[in-house]
């Protein structure tokens, strides 16, 4: 029996361990971990963090990429009240339509309504963005492999390129993309935005600011599994400690 | 039949006219005699049958908010992670669910091998086992496609075109599965309409499977036949009790990765929609496939690599007559053990090699474990059983009392 549970326990190691260097694939950077609030049995999100990330997911990265599947309703999750949620909302114009005569009409943002996109389609988003479509940033982090720290990275470690590497017109060197060269030209400096809560605006603190909004984007529910998680593993604990118990006393009565 | 007293006169008006309760106590009760030795490792069968009870319940829910058509299936999917309450639980609780079946499936089958459960007279009760197993793999690729991620899209494409392989008819059958010319909205759509009834064949199977396993009864670590009613206990309460305590710990595992870690043993890429003019970087399908899948890509030929690994499961079906053994238990086998611990190693190096694209070393060691895949059964097994001396079985389950090996010789021979 010991024995089997070792070999198992060694099984499963080796596994693991080449599961994750596979992942990490050939030449590419690993992303810098970096230590998140909503990491671990009792994370959460840091509603006024979540809402500086959309301040930057706003003013700067949502000129090229969509949120396709995030509403205005849905900002409320991230600490935004519905009178706030609804003006921003009201400050997009959004296509609805087709209006009685038949055509389609322009007209402030409701709270029912999704993110508008930037681009109608992907052609014209590639059209405009050298031939590489922005891509939809509502699942990034679980879309790319240990993803909140790859989007952090990615859009705060651009590097000059090594002098032996060309760098193709109206690309960019960033040692964290497959490949090393991106059509996105750096969309970050220090000062893009001035947060409303005086928090400096620094290059780091947007990309993880901007990082934790999409993380939350990919996966609203991720606090309530949590705390429902914690729950139920309590739950499950004193259950299966009760069924040990019970199989025992029922056993020891056989010889 | 059991001459149930119940004492409950509805139940008791009940069972006079359909006899339920008795057949109930027949099969998992009280009146059910199991070998009183069974270890841990016999927990994951009865674990296997309430994986696939889970399965069946969080897919029904699944499929009443899932849309199959490859426009909206993976926007479905994602309504059902952000809009439907309890969506993300469902659908992570299906997604894990199905690994950890085939976990437990494979721990199963293996528990199998050691003991030599597949051997006289239960023979029919192991191949039911491996049509199970199959279309279990059947149900789970064709839900993997359901979410249509790029995975999803390309693991249909890379396993549909293995078809092609075949001669002559090759192109005509893949064209057939597909409902057209490539994978599309007529592949997923039969293919959710098979994913949905396909666990209720298994469901079918499984009930030949355990009416196979009443025939004969459980076999046990000693692996010798019972003699009498001191060698058994009362399925229930003794097995149904420790059937419970490893239901909990399967649901600590099952929990622990829904709520902290659920997307552990899936893809990202399968967060992408699927895009048929793109091709992932690696296409690798779920873990519980990558033996499988390296043994496919270790053969240079197309038709090769689809003959080998259905040899791979053919295989064993073979395994009543491949194994020559004169006892049952591994237990008893001073050598075989040996080679059941180094085939476990084997199917883990093939899983390894199975998640590596096939490039420089790995190429030539999916080769080799796949090599020695087929060489343990049918070169190994039949001659360990044949030079192999057994040690000393013992003459009943009741009193291990040891004998000769000839004596057991005997008994699994009959
Ligand atoms: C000027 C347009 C533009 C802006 C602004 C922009 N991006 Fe991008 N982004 C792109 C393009 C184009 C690509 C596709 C790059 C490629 O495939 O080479 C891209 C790709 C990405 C990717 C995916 C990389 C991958 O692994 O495929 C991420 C993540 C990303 N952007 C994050 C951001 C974030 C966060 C912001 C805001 C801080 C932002 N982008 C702002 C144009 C932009
Ligand atoms: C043998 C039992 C079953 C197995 C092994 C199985 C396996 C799977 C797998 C691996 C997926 C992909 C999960 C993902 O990555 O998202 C899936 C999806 C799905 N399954 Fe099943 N399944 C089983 C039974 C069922 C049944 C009985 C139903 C319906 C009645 C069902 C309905 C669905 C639906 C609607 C999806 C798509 C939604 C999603 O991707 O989560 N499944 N299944």
């Amino acid at each position: 029996m010991k024995r089997f549970i070792r070999a198992a326990a060694i099984a499963a190691l080796v596994v693991t361990t080449n599961a994750a260097a596979f992942a990490a694939g050939d030449d590419v950077k690993n992303p810098t971990a970096q230590g998140w609030s909503w990491d671990g049995i009792f994370g959460k999100f840091d509603r006024a963090q979540l809402q500086r990330g959309f301040q930057v997911y706003k003013e700067v990265c949502a000129a090229c990429h969509e949120l396709r599947y995030v509403s205005f309703r849905n900002l409320t999750e991230v600490g935004f009240s519905e009178a706030q949620s609804k003006a921003i909302a009201a400050s997009y114009e959004v296509i609805d339509g087709p209006n009685d005569e038949g055509e389609m009409f322009k007209r402030p943002g409701r709270l029912a309504d999704r993110i508008p996109a930037p681009f109608a389609n992907e052609k014209a988003a590639r059209a405009a963005n050298n031939g590489a479509a922005p891509p939809n940033l509502s699942l990034i982090t679980k879309a790319r492999h240990d993803g909140s720290n790859y989007v952090f990275s990615l859009v705060s470690g651009y590097e000059k390129p090594p002098a032996s590497m060309k760098v193709a017109e109206g690309m960019n060197y960033n040692p964290y993309f497959p490949g090393h060269q991106i059509a996105m030209a750096p969309p970050l400096e220090d000062g893009k935005v001035q947060f409303a809560d005086s928090t400096a605006a620094t290059v780091k603190q947007m990309a993880s600011d901007v990082t934790a909004f999409l993380t939350w984007a990919a996966e609203p529910g991720l606090e309530a599994r949590k705390r429902l998680g914690f729950k139920v593993m309590i739950f499950l604990l004193v259950l299966t400690a009760l069924f040990i118990a019970a199989k025992q006393k029922v056993w020891r009565d056989l010889h | 039949m059991s001459n149930m007293q119940l004492k409950n006169p509805i139940l008791r008006w009940i069972e006079y006219r359909l006899p339920i309760f008795s057949f109930l106590d027949d099969s998992l009760g009280s009146n059910y005699p199991a070998p009183k030795n069974l270890n841990y490792w016999w927990n994951f069968g009865s674990l296997a049958g309430i994986a696939l009870v889970l399965q069946i319940v969080t897919g029904i829910v699944l499929a009443m908010h899932y849309v199959p058509h490859v426009d909206y299936a993976f926007d479905s999917v994602e309504r059902i992670m952000r809009e439907v309450n309890y969506g993300w639980f469902l659908r992570y609780l299906h997604a894990n669910g199905a690994a950890l079946f085939f976990l437990v499936v494979y721990v199963h089958v293996f528990r199998g091998l050691y003991y030599g459960s597949y051997k006289y007279p239960r023979e029919i009760l192991w191949w039911l086992g491996i049509v199970i197993m199959v279309l279990m793999m059947a149900t789970a690729f064709m839900g993997y496609v359901l979410p249509w991620g790029q995975m999803s899209y390309w693991a249909a494409t890379v396993i549909t075109n293995l078809f092609t392989a075949l001669p002559w008819v090759g192109v005509n059958i893949t064209e057939w599965l597909w409902g057209g010319f490539t994978v599309g909205n007529p592949t997923l759509n039969r293919f959710f309409s098979l994913h949905y009834v396909l666990p209720f064949a298994i469901v079918g199977v499984v009930f030949l499977h355990l009416w196979a396993l009443h025939q004969h009864k459980s076999n046990n670590p000693l692996g010798i036949d019972i003699k009498g009613p001191q060698d058994t206990i009362p399925f229930h309460p003794y097995y149904t009790y420790k059937d419970l305590a490893g239901l909990g710990v399967f649901l600590l595992v099952l929990a622990a990765f829904v709520f902290y870690s659920p997307n552990y043993m899936g893809h990202p890429d399968n967060y992408i929609p699927a895009n048929p003019l793109q091709t992932p970087a690696h296409i690798v399908p779920e873990w519980y496939f990558l033996p499988f899948y390296a043994i496919l890509r270790a053969i240079p030929s197309k038709l090769g690599g689809v003959i080998a690994m259905a040899a791979s499961i053919f295989v064993l079906f073979l395994l009543p007559w491949i194994d020559t053994s004169r006892v049952r238990s591994t237990k008893f086998r001073p050598v075989y053990r040996y080679f059941f611990w180094f085939l476990v190693i084997d199917v883990i190096v093939l899983g390894i090699v199975g998640a590596k694209p096939p490039e420089g070393i790995w190429i030539l060691v999916g080769r080799l474990a796949t090599l020695y895949y087929f060489v343990h059964f049918i070169i190994i097994m039949p001659f360990v059983g044949w030079f192999e001396r057994p040690l000393p079985v013992p003459d009943s389950i009741h009193k291990p009392v040891l004998v000769s090996a000839g004596a057991a010789a005997v008994e699994a021979q009959r």
